[in-house]
């Protein structure tokens, strides 16, 4: 005997902890499985690019700190990039270090939120992120230290940041990077031997690399899928030339390979730091003949990062005044997420969940 | 062996489970007995023969301390601190506002006529319900005379009281963070030791120079 089963629509979200921010998806299952899924997206625009018309150089900064708001550190680096190749402004050697060490920071707690909130996906009601949100803590009194803020940064300026690291920020730094392969071990004996995790992830959630580099997504995600492409490596900017680091590349593609290389990325990141304290160098910061309001020449100027999630670039034009004539973002969220529909087909309505957090979106940069 | 990756995990989550907590309450923290006599300063026994009700108390968990937040001294805080000996009323932190919260109306004094004249500060409104606490306002004065706060509870039941007006500005004691301020830091100035901060100490440097011209300058004014 067969039922007749029609197709059933259910929105998920946009209040939901599983969407992670204010996102809907429309989805329709037949049955358990999925048929198609459509997202709905915009809830949280507070129209950044055309607020940043009207801001001088400098004050924008303050703007990115509020796009990925698990990785101020990073946007604000791809915003001063982009500022500083438009002005032709030439950073300070202890800048651009200090800059790096902040953003491998920011790397390494975004990959946390991710890896955390991952397991909140799966069920793992708390303890997986109460333990990733222990080590986020420790980063964010770092970051404390450095600028005042714990999330919303605004620490880089044109030609450096904004001010030297004070003296109590190394010996904590080094606790942090004492502490923290211990902890990465410890998740690692938590989640990733773990059977019915692995019986959840691994072969589900399963998208071609060909199909991502069509649809130009990148980061970990990509990683996962056996390419290696990763801008630090490919377009090396600030000094990432000067350190030596691994790339963690999957070959399977799935929820768990996606799971892994951010857990390897955080390693990574940790030899990165060690290197970046190594070669530090004294002097100063920040230029101070660069002035709080610059005047670019006319022209445009794209500078695009390996963010955490991916190449986060920014576009800015520029017609000689104050403010950006134009501001345009590339947020990896937005177009890591354009494969969802592709991916998650097929698949029962758990899986769809996990699915979607392993491709670690963040609602303020996906609308902006 | 299936079933092994599940105990590794929980074996994870029993040593977890015996390591001291990282949570810190807030805003009151539970002491136990010994901590409750600590606070009173008295030996245990005597706690206990002096303060009976308190020790009972204690041994029920309701026996509570302030709690006391360990932040940087960078912390970007809500109650601005604001120097009128140094402010002219430039108004440069209210035109880099990126929101534009700051009000600030000035009338002349005609005091200090040949030195340019000093202007009277009437109004020094800032809006913090609005506020980012971006520090972009402290960042560009130039007379150091606007600094960020170094607290954080300012819970309020109505937005207009969220305004921080001139008069609570001149009254409010001195506790200004070291965000951008490297003299501050250099002189190890810690905001949250709440040690009251003159204004000949604040700033940059002596602003103007003239150390006779600084004694006239406060009192004329
Ligand atoms: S901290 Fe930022 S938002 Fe707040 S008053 Fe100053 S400049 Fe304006
Ligand atoms: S606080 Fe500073 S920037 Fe603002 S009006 Fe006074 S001197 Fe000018």
């Amino acid at each position: 005997m067969t039922l007749n089963s029609e197709s059933v629509i259910v929105n998920v979200g946009p209040q939901h902890p599983s969407t992670h921010g204010v996102m809907r998806l429309r989805v329709a299952f037949d049955g358990e499985l999925v048929t198609d899924a459509e997202m709905v997206i915009g809830y949280l625009h507070r129209g950044s690019e055309k607020l940043a018309e009207e801001r001088t150089f400098t004050q924008v900064v303050t703007l990115t700190d509020r796009m990925d708001y698990v990785a101020s550190m990073t946007n604000n680096q791809a915003y001063i990039l982009a500022v500083e190749k438009l002005a032709g402004i030439e950073p300070t050697p202890r800048g651009v270090w200090l800059r790096m060490i902040s953003a491998e920071l920011q790397r390494i707690v975004s990959h946390l939120v991710a890896v955390g909130f991952l397991l909140q996906d799966l069920g793992a009601m708390g303890t997986p992120l109460m333990y990733t949100m222990r080590e986020r803590e420790d980063v964010l009194d770092l970051f404390e230290l450095l600028c005042g803020a714990r999330i919303t940064n605004s620490y880089h300026r044109p030609s450096g940041v904004f001010q030297d690291a004070p003296d109590e920020f190394w010996p904590r730094l080094e606790l942090f990077m004492a502490n923290m392969p211990g902890r990465i071990d410890e998740y690692e004996q938590l989640i990733s031997g773990n059977e019915i995790i692995l019986s959840r992830m691994r072969g589900v959630g399963v998208i071609q690399p060909d199909m991502m580099i069509n649809a130009s997504i990148t980061g970990p995600m990509l990683r996962a899928g056996g390419v290696d492409w990763d801008l630090r490596h490919r377009q090396p900017y600030e000094y990432y030339d000067r350190v030596q680091f691994d790339r963690p590349i999957m070959d399977e593609s799935d929820n768990y390979s996606r799971y892994l290389v951010r857990v390897y990325e955080m390693r990574e990141s940790l030899k990165i730091l060690r290197q970046c304290i190594d070669q530090i160098e004294p002097g100063p910061a920040r230029d101070a003949d660069v002035p709080f309001v610059i005047r670019p020449p006319e022209g445009d100027a794209y500078v695009p990062i390996e963010g955490p999630k991916g190449e986060l670039g920014f576009y800015l034009v520029s017609d000689g005044g104050i403010s950006p004539y134009r501001c345009k973002v590339r947020p990896p969220s937005l177009i890591n997420l354009t494969l969802l529909r592709e991916m998650v087909i097929g698949l029962p309505m758990a899986a769809m969940i996990v699915t979607f957090g392993t491709v670690d979106i963040n609602m303020g940069e996906v609308d902006r | 062996m299936i079933g092994m990756g599940l105990m590794r995990g929980l074996a994870v989550t029993m040593k977890t489970a015996i390591r001291g907590p990282v949570t810190v309450q807030y805003p009151d923290r539970r002491v136990g007995l010994l901590g409750a006599a600590r606070e009173a300063d008295l030996s245990f026994f005597r706690f206990l023969v002096r303060r009976p009700k308190d020790a009972v108390k204690a041994v029920a968990g309701f026996a509570t301390v302030e709690a006391k937040i360990v932040q940087g001294t960078r912390f970007r805080g809500q109650d601005f601190n604001w120097y009128e000996e140094r402010c002219t009323g430039c108004a440069s932190c209210a035109k880099f506002c990126p929101l534009g919260i700051i009000k600030i109306e000035t009338s002349p004094s005609g005091k200090l006529q040949q030195e340019g004249e000093v202007f009277n500060i009437d109004v020094f409104d800032i809006d913090i319900g609005r506020c980012m606490f971006c520090g972009i306002c402290v960042e560009v004065c130039p007379y150091d005379a606007l600094h960020m706060g170094s607290g954080f509870e300012r819970g309020q039941y109505e937005r207009k009281n969220l305004v921080i007006t001139v008069e609570e500005l001149k009254a409010k004691k001195k506790t200004p963070s070291t965000w951008f301020r490297p003299q501050q830091e250099a002189a190890g100035y810690n905001p949250h030791s709440g040690e009251d901060r003159p204004w000949t100490e604040a700033g940059r440097h002596e602003q103007p120079g003239d150390k006779k011209l600084t004694e006239r300058w406060v009192d004329e004014r």
